[in-house]
């Protein structure tokens, strides 16, 4: 989705303000509210790309004003009441008021190392071949899906070159609707900053991002 | 709730924060009742990423590659198994890439789209990492995000910046400081930096741990 949360290149957001000796959380809301995240995903039946959606999905104005930890846990109400784990009454009452519904798995004190441990890997086996290869151009093609999706805006309509091939990984935008992984071909795609950003751009400057076969065309 | 309770990079109103708070502490009473969490697991969860996952494990990555040219080559080739050596692996860096700096060539890492950071080599993502100014910029104006933190790349260095759009996550390995010749793993360890990794910084110098 073309929301706030597609930032690189926007102006407008001042200086990036380092803060010395950072503490990993600035609070105590804000560790249970990473917890509570990261444990819900088990029971909750998501994948990380139906989160990152929830968390985009809202007016920019709000996404800009919010810090993350804020929209992380916004996104896990919404995930958790989309899918009838939580009413909202319940949560203005502190206490549940409903029988609860059944659920797959939960988290357990003693699989929390395994499950960080194992974490998610996304490449999948294919029959398929890789279209491109490296030192190919192409083009990141101009789409707009109000759905998920992991092409930045800055990319669109621009060329760029293969630098490598990666591998074949869950497709993003077809995982955050339930479409299921469908997984396709993934390249690193490297662009001359110029050719991003004009005159304006540095010269000595390269970007890349990582890009599904569905965004690119040949170039 | 402590005093600490605030936030130091957006000025919010103080009653909008303090209604956060009350519903993450509402939310999570919810789910605990409902047997969906595990108060202990969600303490486990915070322990493990404030006490254990942090930058010191990229910083032993990056020590054991500058004294050791064949595991350098082995962590260049193929990340993963190279991290997975020393113990570090898992979520938010199932698939790592490490990028190394050259006199001629500085990597920096962003996530334009949200937060993506390899977890298991820097621990969880600082404020800035996350937030509009950084993401916004690093990609079309590097230079002046790098002046931001207070450094200067010399002009002809090419400046790369990798946006973290998939699933694989960046760790740049920056070059070793001068003057730290017979040095063993564990000092050098002390002169890597997070932002060094993230490549918006560089390595302290010896002259720096000496003050």
């Amino acid at each position: 989705m073309n929301g706030g949360q597609d930032l690189g290149g926007t102006h407008g957001h001042g200086p990036v303000k380092p803060e010395p000796n950072e503490p990993v959380f600035h609070g105590e809301w804000e560790k249970r509210a990473f917890a509570l995240t990261l444990a819900m995903g088990m029971p909750g039946g998501w994948n990380i790309d139906m989160s990152r959606f929830a968390r985009e999905n809202r007016p920019p104005g709000e996404y800009l004003s919010m810090t993350y930890y804020q929209i992380w846990f916004a996104a896990l109400e919404t995930m958790l009441k989309e899918r009838g784990l939580v009413a909202e009454d319940e949560i203005a009452a502190g206490h549940s008021l409903h029988a609860p519904k059944p659920v797959k798995r939960t988290l357990s004190p003693g699989d929390v190392a395994k499950t960080l441990h194992r974490g998610g890997p996304t490449e999948r086996d294919t029959n398929t071949a890789a279209v491109f290869k490296p030192g190919d151009k192409v083009r990141a093609k101009n789409i707009n899906p109000p759905t998920h999706t992991r092409l930045p805006r800055y990319v669109r309509g621009h060329v760029g070159t293969i630098e490598r091939v990666v591998g074949c990984h869950v497709f993003p935008d077809s995982n955050a609707t339930g479409a299921g992984e469908n997984p396709e071909w993934l390249y690193t795609v490297r662009f001359d900053g110029r050719e991003l950003w004009g005159s304006q751009g540095d010269p000595t400057s390269k970007v890349s991002v990582d890009a599904w076969e569905p965004y690119l065309e040949p170039a | 709730m402590s005093d600490h309770d605030h936030d130091h990079h957006h000025e919010h109103d103080h009653s909008e924060l303090s209604e956060t708070q009350l519903r993450v502490r509402a939310l999570e009473t919810v789910l605990t009742e409902k047997g969906y969490v595990d108060p202990a697991a969600l303490d486990l969860l915070i322990e493990t990423y404030e006490k254990k996952v942090g930058p010191r494990n990229g910083a032993r990555v990056v020590a054991k590659a500058w004294v050791d040219p064949t595991y350098r080559a082995r962590l260049l080739k193929d990340a993963t198994p190279a991290i997975a050596e020393i113990g570090y692996a898992g979520r938010q860096g199932e698939h790592i890439v490490a990028l190394e700096n050259t006199p001629k060539l500085h990597n920096m890492v962003v996530c334009t789209l949200c937060s993506c950071y390899p977890w298991p080599v820097l621990g969880l993502p600082p404020v800035w990492y996350k937030s509009a100014p950084y993401r916004s910029r690093a990609v079309s104006d590097p230079r002046s995000v790098l002046a931001d933190f207070g450094f200067t790349l010399p002009k002809d260095t090419e400046v790369r910046i990798w946006d973290s759009t998939a699933e694989i996550r960046y760790l740049v390995l920056p070059m070793r400081p001068e003057g730290t010749e017979g040095w063993g793993e564990e000092k050098l360890a002390d002169l890597v930096t997070r932002d060094s990794m993230i490549g918006t910084g560089l390595p302290k110098s010896p002259e720096d741990i000496a003050k």
